[in-house]
């Protein structure tokens, strides 16, 4: 009897194996905003373009974003932050890959906001660091929203501000992210 | 034997949640599609519109307003007494505008000649980082001067198209590296009135412009036009050296070159001074930018 257990155990986890794909969201148009207010300029930047992969199952959340697209009101600006700032060349890519410390608490088959609690490693400008953010997860027509806002430092990723404009640029920049996901058909 | 087919089932459920267990990090993104990176042009080949005099393969942003103080001392050979050239300086004040990505269009004023300067750039082929894209750029620049000096001989009959000069230039340049920067540029200069009877009406040089990052801001620039036909008499081939420093909005191009002219009819037809002589003078660039019209928001559809 006991043997038949896990015979019916074995044919379970057969049986859930393909389920798993279904769990999946993703974007590839996600919206990633920052700002960083300095003493004498604000400089903010926009990104349409996003990619966003969620596993609601394990709770594990991927973020992928070009540093090249990344809009400016200024032509400059974003000339300077992808040739002097971030090195785009040299660092074509930013990635998050973390975790909902909270999914259990968080009902994806259900309709609502949710609270998430986000804990990974952002990679930018080849540095990688700890980022922790609390953001919320909305359930809505079969869809997810996932947003969040944080703060990095630039100097905790090698981004550094040359001692002339000190002053106009702030180390703190703020960063929010809104992705609207859908099921991930494989 | 039914022992064993147990174990068997044991086996493969442990090896599976192995796999799990070695799957805790797996890389979701790929789930989504590689992201590739869009085809990009190439920008910053030169931190400025010009590489010292001439111009540079580099545009302005579309509604961008770069205004340009140029400033083109004495020959630094002239003395103490002279302040080591610092005592004459002229001037040209010009405005640049950017119309769209790759179309441009600037006037400018100097002192020398008292000369005004008007030229139209565009861009037909954009150097491309990718493997399929092109790999230089092409820049064409068509440029007008009108002198407007009271005339050398007032007694003889003057003609107003007699102050009217011309340059046409195509600019074909690559950026190599993040550091290094080189252009080709031939040129024609055309003068309706030139001052000897033995001059002749058009001269053709050859601009060969490149950069050289030393840090992310600064870098060391050359601009060089020999001349290869139709050279006024008693000038010399204009060649610059210099460092631009680049600070947020401005950029500061510090040189030393034996041209005195800052268009191109002046530096290509009008540069007396040999360089190898020591008859070299200090100069600078300041350039400032001004974003007079900010890019529209683009509107993005909800998927």
């Amino acid at each position: 009897m006991k043997n038949w257990k896990s015979v019916l155990t074995g044919i379970l986890v057969f049986a859930l194996l393909p389920a798993v794909a279904q769990d999946k969201y993703f974007t590839r148009t996600g919206k990633i905003s920052f700002v960083s207010k300095g003493v004498i300029e604000t400089i903010s930047a926009k990104h349409n373009s996003v990619t966003c992969v969620l596993d609601t199952k394990s709770g594990q959340i991927q973020f992928a974003v070009l540093m090249r697209g990344f809009e400016f009101r200024k032509a400059l600006m974003q000339e300077h932050f992808n040739e002097n700032y971030v090195e785009s060349d040299k660092y074509p890519k930013a990635t998050f890959k973390g975790d909902i410390t909270n999914n259990n608490a968080i009902d994806y088959s259900k309709e609502g906001t949710y609270n998430a609690n986000v804990k990974g490693k952002l990679t930018l400008h080849g540095e990688t660091r700890d980022v922790e953010s609390a953001g919320t997860i909305v359930v809505k027509n079969g869809r997810l929203t996932a947003s969040a806002d944080f703060n990095i430092l630039l100097s905790d990723y090698r981004i550094r501000i040359p001692a002339v404009v000190k002053d106009n640029i702030s180390n703190t920049v703020n960063i929010t992210v809104d992705c609207p996901m859908e099921p991930l058909k494989n | 034997m039914k022992k064993s087919l147990s174990l068997w089932l044991f086996i493969i459920n442990l090896s599976l949640a192995g796999d799990k267990l070695l799957a805790q990090e797996p890389d979701l993104l790929k789930l989504a599609g590689e992201d590739k990176p869009a085809r990009t042009h190439v920008t910053n080949a030169f931190k400025s519109t010009r590489v010292i005099n001439g111009q540079s393969m580099e545009f302005l942003g579309k509604g961008v307003l770069d205004v340009r103080f140029l400033h083109r001392f004495g020959t630094i050979n002239s003395g103490a007494n002279n302040f080591f050239g610092l005592d004459q300086a002229t001037t040209r004040i010009g405005l640049d505008y950017g119309l769209g990505k790759s179309l441009m269009i600037g006037i400018g004023r100097s002192g020398v000649g008292k000369e005004l300067d008007g030229f139209i750039k565009y861009r037909p082929v954009w150097q491309s980082n990718d493997a399929r894209g092109v790999p230089f750029s092409v820049v064409l620049v068509a440029g007008m001067t009108l002198g407007t000096a009271p005339w050398a001989f007032p007694d003889r009959k003057n003609y107003f198209h007699s102050r009217i000069g011309y340059y046409h230039e195509v600019i074909i340049g690559h950026k190599f590296t993040e550091t290094f920067s080189l252009q080709l540029s031939p040129i024609l200069v055309h003068r309706n009135l030139v001052p000897g009877a033995n001059d002749k009406n058009n001269t053709f040089a050859l601009g060969i412009g490149s950069r050289l990052k030393i840090t992310k801001r600064t870098a060391f620039v050359v601009d060089y036009h020999p001349i290869l036909a139709g050279r006024q008499y008693g000038t010399k081939d204009p060649l610059s050296l210099g460092f631009d420093i680049e600070t947020g909005g401005h950029v500061f191009q510090l040189h030393v070159s034996n041209s005195t002219g800052m268009n191109e009819k002046a530096f290509i037809t009008n540069t007396t001074d040999d360089f190898w002589k020591g008859d070299i003078r200090f100069g600078f660039n300041i350039s400032r930018v001004f974003t007079l019209v900010k890019p529209k928001e683009k509107k993005v559809v909800a998927p």
